[in-house]
């Protein structure tokens, strides 16, 4: 008698629909494909995209998944030729991210681009300091290629540019951030000759004048980023004959010498501008604000770092447009009366961050709570005058609020009561706080299922109660930072541990915490991707052996000041995709068990270390990690005793003072 | 006959004198009148003694080349011309209808116009010569002034009236003379006067004087006061007076070098670079000093002393694309197995450019022949593009030196093995 095989009437294109759906999570994909051979076939014709964590397997790999299209090697320090020659002759690539690997040449690179990999539309070559004009005239055979990142590829020149924009005429993207070598000649090249341009990065490169109208006549140019060019100023832009029509975004922070007569050349006729940043740039006046008024799209204004007038702000309250979304960071110049008429005309403003504006007071909340009803997004970092009662009034009138950033501020127990009614709060970030208590975070705990975040750094008055609210209340919580409240013991992270889908932790400075609290995490949550206990001077071995056990996806991890010996860091570096780890005081290491800690762990990227270490390790040693793609750092910082939270805020007081 | 630059001022400085001389002519000068009369007798009596010369060293020399005849029969013609139109020109100031009824300009140019008129009568003597000839008459003087006008937009720079100049046209032989200078003697060529004049002193104790060694006097009077411009004889050229567009040349040294540069064949060659071909000496010369230091070239062959021309160039043409010197390329490359493949990749790139850029080249032809090649500062241009053609329109490009071309033979074996064999193998 045959047996019912459910599964069969199931088409494969039915099956991939579910893949789709499942693969915002990898280990149910692999669940999946342990099921069954045919699951398993079914798995790897599906599978579109890698990210894999080393090139060691990566031919089996390659052979397990034929229709991979795209490989994201940003986990793979070390990426030879080799492996982009076998990568090219086994699989049509689309698209390809090297962003964070080295090791590899322009002949590598030519492999990709050759014959076979005619479909590669997509080349992530950031951080490739050591890639010089071979690379990029290589690069320039790719034909079909749409989106090239080449940031802080320092050596490719105006030459290499050049044949970049001869050869890849259907560039949509060109990220150039940080190519310092290239000048006016190079940028105006790509300008004059890569016309499907629609997003154009070219920050921190010492382009003048002469290369924007070819720029700003791009004919589909949607975003165009021109941070730091310090060389671009008032004339230059005002010899643009037209703003670009398409443009959507435009990015003039740290341009010191834009001001208002270059912005008005800029904004003339942009109609489809949308966001605007114009961050630590030239002060803004009446007339810069002015010139942005024409604009009868923008809906987004950045102004982080400036200079800024309440006659300014008054103006951009003058505006028929309403701003979905404005920043005001750090700016020097915000008070009450400039803040409270802009926010009272933009009533539909759904982010605000007045981040350290200092000045602002209960007043300025007041008429931002009682305008825009439909904010979803409020920072406020370090706007220690607003008072107690503010917060109150956020919480009763705000009710779509969904990131919340209160560090260093006086809300207090009633106000995260009355904030934690609007159920919608995913990030909630409250270090600093030091009127939070307990009962507050229960009332969070019990009214905010969503959250995903939430930052508890340096609450002095928080106890176990109120962390097993948050965990108790709160199942979607990925990321929690608990460093330096003192009064966290292992009881908290065993409610946490019930949480299975945090990421991050961070336990920095909680010395009440040994390793029976920290075991129970790692069984827990086994998605554990980055934690800092640092200074949890009970974590030992044994709670190392469960991490290594079950956090099979870890890959940051700072050990510092913790009583692990030998035998722990020997345990972590089995985890396979750890990547960064930092190591400082330490008591019970040893160089032996480093060195054989070092030499296992094949996947390390970044080692921070003391410099006590450095003559120890024999150079051939040092030599061979790095050529495997790790990097040292080697710090000499004197051991820290612990300092307790508030008088740690009166010494940092103090020193600002 | 002297090819410096020197001749030309001195037929400007002439021109400009004509010019003052016409705007006295309207009232009656006597003594502006005597002052002309007086040059004219001075340019009789240079004639006359020039002429006597010949006759004498027709009873020296035998056997006399036909150059040398018609060389002096040029010059003899000239000097007559000349003398002519002086007369003319002081005569009409006589004339009551010239005194009155029109502007300056239109004087001169219908003293022009009647120094053609004598000048058919005169070209009818010289075999040697022939004149373009203005059709117009003073009748019609508006009428050209008209067509003035029109032509001010062609040419380069200069833009005359035809009719308002006479047309010279040099043959092959004569161009392309190494000498221009000969010895009345011995008949030794010379390519300056001045050498000429060191030669002579071998043949007696008369030219050792100071007055024959030193350089002729460049007499003013002895210049024609008639522009003076020249045909190439190549039919069909631009520069040829049958051309409908004809653009002449200024000088004689202008016909040389523009001769040389279109119709004859680069016969030196750069010999640091191995590759750049000149027909003109001087050319290479001004190539060499910059040799090797054009270090911004284009995949089309041309090279550039800056790097914005490059740019420039890149940008105007389709398919041109920057190349790197293979030189610097293969330098930094250390590991040598992985240096031959970089060889091979460069020498690929340049193969696929070249190949591809045809159709850029074609527009460069045509920009080309619209050039003019007759100014001097502008005598790259011209090798540049023949550069091109060389590049494009050979189904297998010329390689540029041999180094490259050993490494072009290298890539088609290298890449071969190297896609289906040996390093994918390792890779693996």
């Amino acid at each position: 008698m045959e047996r019912f095989k459910p599964f069969e009437f199931l088409s494969d294109e039915i099956i991939f629909t579910i893949l789709d759906s499942l693969s915002s999570s990898p280990l149910d994909l692999k669940s999946f494909s342990l099921v069954c051979k045919s699951f398993y076939s079914l798995e790897s014709k599906h599978r579109k995209t890698l990210k894999p964590y080393s090139t060691e397997l990566l031919n089996k790999i390659l052979t397990r998944y034929p229709f991979v299209s795209s490989l994201d090697f940003s986990l793979c320090p070390r990426v030879t030729d080799k492996t982009l020659c076998l990568i090219s002759s086994s699989i049509g690539l689309k698209s390809i991210n090297l962003s964070r690997s080295k090791f590899f040449t322009h002949l590598g690179v030519s492999c990709l681009v050759s014959n076979r990999c005619l479909s590669l539309t997509e080349i992530d070559l950031s951080n490739g300091i050591n890639l010089n004009d071979s690379t990029a005239s290589v690069i320039s055979e790719a034909k079909n290629l749409e989106k090239l990142w080449l940031s802080k590829c320092v050596l490719i020149s105006d030459m290499g540019i050049g044949c970049i924009a001869v050869g890849c005429k259907k560039l949509k993207l060109l990220d150039l951030k940080g190519c310092f070598s290239l000048s006016d000649l190079g940028v105006g090249l790509v300008a004059v000759k890569c016309k499907q341009l629609q997003s154009l990065d070219l920050s921190y490169i010492p382009i003048t004048n002469k290369c924007l109208p070819a720029i700003f006549e791009l004919p589909y140019l949607k975003s165009l980023a021109l941070v730091g060019c310090c060389f671009i100023d008032d004339e230059g832009l005002a010899n643009i004959r037209q703003g670009s029509m398409s443009l959507e975004t435009l990015n003039i922070s740290n341009c010191p010498e834009v001001r208002h007569i270059g912005l008005s050349a800029v904004t003339n006729g942009a109609a489809s501008l949308r966001q605007l940043i114009i961050a630590y740039g030239s002060p803004v006046t009446v007339s810069l604000t002015d010139c942005m008024q024409r604009l009868p799209m923008l809906q987004s204004v950045k102004l982080d770092g400036c200079q800024v007038t309440s006659s300014a702000l008054k103006t951009i309250g003058d505006w028929c447009i309403s701003l979905r979304d404005l920043s005001l960071s750090k700016c020097v110049g915000v008070l009450d009366d400039g803040l409270s008429l802009l926010v009272a005309r933009h009533k539909e403003l759904k982010r605000i961050d007045i981040s350290c504006c200092r000045e602002i007071t209960h007043l300025s909340m007041d008429s931002i709570t009682d305008s825009c009803n439909s904010l979803t997004s409020l920072r406020m970092e370090s706007c220690s005058l607003v008072s107690k009662e503010a917060f109150i009034s956020i919480g009763k009138k705000c009710l779509f609020l969904e990131e919340l950033d209160f560090t260093d501020t006086e809300v207090d127990d009633e106000g995260l009561k009355s904030i934690s009614r609007g159920s919608r709060l995913s990030v909630l970030r409250i270090g600093i706080c030091l009127n939070i208590t307990d009962e507050g975070l229960i009332h969070v705990g019990m009214h905010c299922p969503k959250l995903v975040e939430l930052d508890l750094y340096r609450s002095p008055s928080i106890t176990d109660l109120g962390i097993a609210a948050i965990a108790g209340g709160c199942p979607n919580l990925e990321i929690i930072n608990l460093a330096y409240s003192r009064d966290i013991t292992d009881i908290s992270l065993l409610s946490l541990s019930k949480c299975t889908k945090i990421n991050t932790l961070e336990i920095r400075g909680c010395p009440s915490i040994s390793s029976t609290g920290f075991s129970a995490i790692a069984q827990g949550c086994k998605r554990l991707t980055k934690l800092d206990i640092k200074s949890c001077f009970n974590i030992n071995d044994s709670g190392m052996a469960l991490l290594a056990h079950f956090s099979q996806s870890l890959k940051q991890i700072n050990l510092s000041y913790c009583s692990v010996t030998d035998v722990g860091l020997l345990a972590l570096a089995s985890i396979s995709c750890l990547q960064v780890v930092t190591i400082l005081h330490v008591e019970g290491l040893t160089v032996n068990g480093l060195i054989a800690a070092l030499v296992s762990c094949r996947g390390l990227r970044k080692v921070k270390l003391h410099t006590s270490f450095k003559s120890s390790l024999s150079q051939p040693l040092i030599e061979h990690i790095e050529s495997r793609g790790c990097s040292f750092q080697w710090r000499d910082k004197a051991f820290q005793a612990a300092v307790d939270a508030r008088s740690w805020k009166q010494q940092l007081e103090a020193s600002t003072l | 006959m002297d090819f410096e630059d020197e001749p030309l001022g001195h037929q400007k400085c002439d021109k400009e004198m004509a010019g003052d001389a016409a705007t006295k002519l309207p009232d009656w000068d006597p003594q502006a009148m005597l002052s002309n009369l007086s040059f004219l007798e001075h340019k009789i009596h240079q004639l006359q003694s020039m002429v006597h010369l010949i006759v004498e060293q027709e009873d020296c020399i035998s056997d006399r080349s036909n150059e040398l005849v018609a060389q002096q029969q040029q010059l003899v013609s000239a000097d007559l011309t000349s003398i002519i139109v002086q007369l003319i020109s002081t005569a009409g100031s006589l004339l009551p209808s010239l005194k009155t009824s029109h502007s300056v300009a239109n004087d001169t140019v219908e003293q022009k116009n009647v120094v053609k008129h004598l000048e058919i009568e005169q070209t009818v003597n010289n075999g040697m010569e022939q004149k373009y000839v203005g059709k117009c008459n003073p009748a019609i003087a508006p009428i050209e002034e008209h067509e003035f006008k029109e032509e001010e937009d062609v040419g380069d720079g200069e833009h005359l009236p035809p009719g308002s100049y006479e047309v010279l046209q040099l043959e092959k032989e004569e161009i392309l003379a190494p000498h221009t200078h000969f010895c009345l003697i011995c008949g030794k060529g010379f390519k300056r006067d001045a050498n000429l004049r060191m030669h002579m002193r071998g043949h007696g104790d008369q030219y050792k004087t100071a007055a024959s060694l030193a350089k002729p006097a460049k007499d003013l009077s002895m210049e024609p006061t008639v522009l003076r411009r020249y045909s190439c004889p190549f039919v069909g050229c631009k520069r040829n007076k049958e051309h409908n567009k004809f653009q002449p040349l200024k000088t004689i040294l202008c016909v040389k070098n523009h001769y040389k540069r279109t119709h004859c064949d680069k016969s030196h060659i750069c010999s640091r670079c191995n590759n750049k071909r000149f027909s003109v000496m001087a050319d290479l010369k001004t190539h060499e000093k910059h040799c090797g230091r054009d270090k911004w070239l284009c995949s089309c062959g041309t090279t550039f002393s800056r790097k914005d021309k490059l740019f420039g160039h890149v940008a105007l043409f389709q398919g041109h694309t920057p190349v790197f010197p293979s030189d610097e390329t293969i330098g930094s490359v250390s590991d040598g197995g992985e240096s031959n493949e970089l060889t091979t990749k460069v020498g690929s790139t340049g193969f696929n450019f070249s190949s591809g850029a045809s159709s850029g080249i074609d527009i460069q032809n045509v920009l080309d022949s619209k050039n003019s090649e007759d100014d001097p500062s502008s005598s790259y241009s011209p090798m540049n593009f023949d550069a091109c053609n060389f590049y494009g329109f050979s189904d297998f490009p010329p390689v540029p030196s041999e180094v490259s071309g050993g490494s072009l033979s290298f890539l088609l074996s290298e890449s071969f093995s190297f896609r289906n064999g040996g390093s994918l193998d390792d890779a693996l």
